[in-house]
């Protein structure tokens, strides 16, 4: 499908415009229930405050693919593994690497050695202890062959992980060994400062052996499941919902306070709010993308908005014309956008407007500074104007382009805005490609059709690695066809620097250097937005977005008489 | 006897036609599958090349393509879909067998309420031809052909969910107040389907000859309608319904994302996004096999019906 951007106000205004304001005196609001203040007892809830039916109803936005830890990808997947099992390390509810199945570990000097202490009281949810054999069991599943994992290069950073997966050596080799029953060594190819972090993924969870030789490929149904943490799989119903209760045998067991959780995959965001308004759901996926203004008046204190580890932009063909050596037509483009006109009335949930690849919040990294992203709006402008015409580009001669996107109502209100925006302060004469999404995924791979096409990352470990080795020369998704030598050399620097504080700063350079050339157009920072009922505690907000419902718990809702004026609900 | 005689042959005949047919499908569907761009492992993070050798390698993706075709044969002759490359705990087999139970009962129940709700609608209106109630009841069917059941869905969950509170807004657990409103939505542009398409041909066969010779006879009207009326007032219904019961039992993908049923439906749609080879194939034959059962049901019934139509041994 071919648009052809036309007037960029009345579009603006179409876009920021349907919001679809839904039946503006909604009853609901004042009948749902008020929870009881939350007291604190020795670090643990009151009793008294909790609510009787400790029962988490959960949103989780589509079907999982696989409980298989080894086979899991995606986020849904995901959330349910966390609370199933559990990895060496794990995370706090503000998201920092916590010792998890491992009580405690030492790293060598030169960063190339873990040696992991397991938990004695470390059970599987059948009792059987969680040993150290269990560990390389798993870790040499995850890498071999024949399970086919498609998430393996977590394992990676370890010693003969290539060669494994590549087949070349068997998964014995694998750089992990069992010291003793509850000591487990792991040997790493380059110091990877995110490590811990990444051994609280999916991909290196244990897997109970007994089982999986008995069960085969049906190990991870209900009734076959074995697992090691806070809950165990009980019922599964394809497209229905997930079933966990509570593991007694968790070592932790004690501190878990939810009895069930039931994960739900609803794949429409507006049938999981009407479930969330009808009372049916603790917990959203998503909420729909155009009711910003809506649930802001209804629902002002379920709406939770958190940033994300993740960073929206365009990316540039720089293989093709007209994009091949022309930084100074990049910069305009990309100083051009009004970001702060995308974020307030297209995306409107708070995105953060971007500058750069490497979203904030990963720990204390800082993206380079640029001058220019101090300057007004106004200002930008002019600087784009002149630079597009450095470029060669006139109102006589203006540069004809293509923005390409995957079907979404969200990437195509942004392509829009920002084809009108161009057209506004540079004449550029942008038409709008959509594209289903494997279709969009090969023709950005080829670099054949593609001029500028939306891109876009979301991490799995906070690390900026993760961002920047998406420019590698020959990186699998390098799809802007940015190639060059010095930053190669800079990501090859990087991978092996262990001291922080030097890393952090090779990290800065590489992203300098990327921005220097502008090889994306960054727009926005992701965020996550999700109702959450005001009964349920223990989360907290994080980059990452795991929550571990281990950490939650229901409050009991306030009796009808004793209803205290609830403060600000004026809406 | 001639005449069952006839049926059975054509029967036979009928059925010796399937396997040409179904042939004919799997083998247009395996390839067409096959072109479309992208592949099932494909996603937005990059896979190293050794992770992708080893996928391929598992689903036997790295064989030529006939090799493919032929081993895919060799499985669907034994019904035997094949893992599902999607949802990688279940096969294809599993994932219908639990689907289509649910698609089935929804979309069971949606035909036999539009079949009945449809053809007294129909018939009445009929009856009271260009009177208040025909064109009321005609009116609000033609409402129910246009108003597109996205819009319907959400609007009842809104009246009868969440500003009411009597049913619940979504969810499937085999209970009877969480079908209600997917029945009833699903049902709805049926209904008004069957009601016109009944109001047509029972005006036309009440002006036809033999209920003109059934009332000069003296039978009452109620007689009339009832014994001589209704068979062929149902015919063109009976062949609608074929096709349109294969539809509705084999799951809409947009009701079961509204209303957050696990049918079948929704694997036609999120089995080609996903390029879920496997599932597409699957859900496919099976919705071919459906279709040409249904339709053969439908031969079978239209043959007791009309009585110009008989598979006997001189047609």
């Amino acid at each position: 499908m071919k648009l052809k951007p036309t007037s960029s106000l009345l579009i603006l205004c179409l876009l920021g415009g349907c919001g679809g304001e839904q039946d503006p005196n909604a009853p609901e609001k004042s009948k749902r229930p008020e929870p009881v203040e939350l007291v604190m007892v020795d670090g643990r809830p009151d009793p008294a405050v909790l609510a009787e039916v400790q029962v988490l109803h959960r949103d989780n936005g589509e079907e999982p693919q696989t409980l298989d830890p080894h086979l899991a990808e995606g986020v849904p997947s995901s959330h349910i593994l966390r609370d199933l099992f559990e990895g060496l390390t794990t995370e706090a509810p503000d998201g920092a690497v916590i010792p998890g199945a491992a009580q405690r570990w030492n790293i060598s000097r030169d960063g190339m050695v873990y040696t992991f202490y397991l938990r004695r009281d470390g059970k599987w949810s059948n009792g059987d202890p969680v040993t150290a054999a269990d560990f390389v069991f798993a870790l040499q599943r995850s890498a071999a062959p024949a399970t086919a994992s498609n998430y393996a290069q977590v394992l990676l950073p370890i010693e003969n992980a290539r060669e494994v997966l590549a087949g070349d050596l068997p998964p014995a080799e694998l750089g992990v060994h069992a010291l003793d029953e509850f000591t487990l060594q792991i040997r790493l190819v380059d110091p990877t400062p995110y490590f811990l972090g990444l051994l609280s993924h999916s991909s290196t969870y244990p897997v109970h052996r007994a089982s999986l030789l008995e069960f085969g490929n049906r190990f991870s149904r209900p009734g076959n499941l074995v697992s090691n943490g806070a809950f165990v799989l009980k019922d599964w119903v394809v497209r229905s919902h997930i079933e966990l209760v509570r593991n007694p045998n968790y070592w932790n067991a004690d501190k878990v306070i939810l009895d069930r959780v039931i994960y739900y995959p609803y794949e429409d965001q507006s049938t999981s709010l009407k479930q969330f308004r009808a009372g049916d759901l603790h917990w959203t996926y998503e909420v729909p993308n155009n009711q910003f203004h809506w649930l802001k008046k209804h629902y002002p204190r379920e709406l939770v908005i958190s940033p994300w580890l993740g960073s929206y932009f365009f990316g540039f063909n720089l293989t093709r014309e007209p994009f091949i050596e022309s930084p100074e037509l990049r910069l305009a483009l990309v100083m051009a956008v009004d970001r702060e006109l995308l974020t307030e009335k297209v995306t409107q949930f708070g995105e953060q407007p971007s500058y750069t690849l490497v979203p904030p919040g990963i720990g204390d990294y800082e993206s380079p500074d640029q001058e220019w992203t101090h300057w007004t709006q106004e200002e930008r402008n002019e600087e784009a104007r002149r630079l597009y015409a450095q470029a060669g580009y006139s109102a006589e001669r203006p540069l004809r382009t293509e923005i390409r996107y995957n079907t979404s109502e969200n990437h195509k209100k942004l392509a829009l805005a920002i084809a009108s925006i161009w057209k506004q302060v540079l004449g550029v004469q942008t038409s709008l490609v959509n594209e289903e999404w494997k279709v969009f995924l090969q023709n950005r791979e080829q670099k054949v059709l593609t001029q500028i096409f939306r891109a876009g990352w979301i991490s799995d470990y906070a690390d900026p690695y993760s961002f920047l080795e998406l420019f590698r020369t020959g990186h699998g998704r390098n799809d802007y066809g940015y190639s060059n030598e010095v930053y190669d050399l800079l990501l090859i620097e990087i991978a092996g620097e262990r001291i922080p504080a030097r890393r952090q700063r090779l990290m800065q350079e590489a992203e300098r250097m990327l921005l220097e050339t502008m090889p994306i157009i960054p727009v926005y920072t992701y965020v996550t937005k999700r109702l959450v009922d005001r009964h349920l505690r223990g989360w907290e907000n994080n980059v990452m977005d795991h929550h571990y419902s281990r950490d939650m718990f229901l409050l009991k809702s306030r009796e009808r008489g004793r209803q205290a004026a609830p403060a600000g609900d004026g809406g | 006897m001639i005449q069952n005689h006839g049926i059975l042959r054509h029967a036979a005949q009928r059925l010796l036609g399937v396997i040409p047919t179904m042939l004919l499908l799997i083998t247009v569907v395996f390839f067409l599958v096959r072109v479309a761009p992208g592949g099932p492992f494909d996603s937005e993070k990059a896979l190293p090349p050794e992770i992708q050798a080893n996928l391929e390698a598992k689903y036997h993706l790295d064989e030529p393509l006939l090799q493919q075709y032929f081993r895919y044969l060799g499985q669907i002759i034994v019904l035997d879909f094949g893992p599902s490359f999607q949802y990688k705990d279940w096969t294809v087999n599993e994932l219908i067998a639990e689907g289509f139970p649910v698609s089935l009962t929804v979309g069971g129940l949606a035909m036999l309420l539009a079949f009945v709700v449809g053809t007294l609608v129909g018939i009445t209106a009929a009856l009271k031809q260009n009177s208040p109630v025909d064109y009321g009841t005609m009116g609000f069917a033609m409402l129910g052909i246009s108003i597109p059941n996205f819009v319907v869905a959400p609007l009842l969950i809104l009246l009868f969910a969440v500003y009411a509170g009597l049913l619940p807004a979504g969810g499937w657990d085999w209970s009877v107040k969480r079908m209600v409103l997917p029945v009833v939505t699903l049902a709805l542009p049926v209904i008004a389907y069957i009601a016109r398409l009944t109001r047509g041909s029972m005006i036309e066969v009440l002006h036809s000859n033999f209920i003109r010779t059934a009332r000069a006879k003296g039978l009452p009207e109620r007689e009339v309608i009832r014994r001589h009326a209704l068979k062929p007032a149902l015919l063109p219904v009976i062949s609608f319904m074929g096709p349109a019961t294969a539809g509705l039992i084999t799951g809409s993908v947009v009701i079961e994302r509204i209303y957050a049923i696990p049918g079948l439906g929704s694997y036609f749609v999120t089995g080609a996004l996903n390029r879920d080879y496997t599932l597409v194939m699957g859900v496919v034959v099976f919705y071919g096999l459906l279709i040409i059962l249904l339709n053969f049901v439908v031969d079978m019934l239209y043959a007791w019906l009309n009585p110009k139509i008989r598979y006997d041994e001189r047609s």
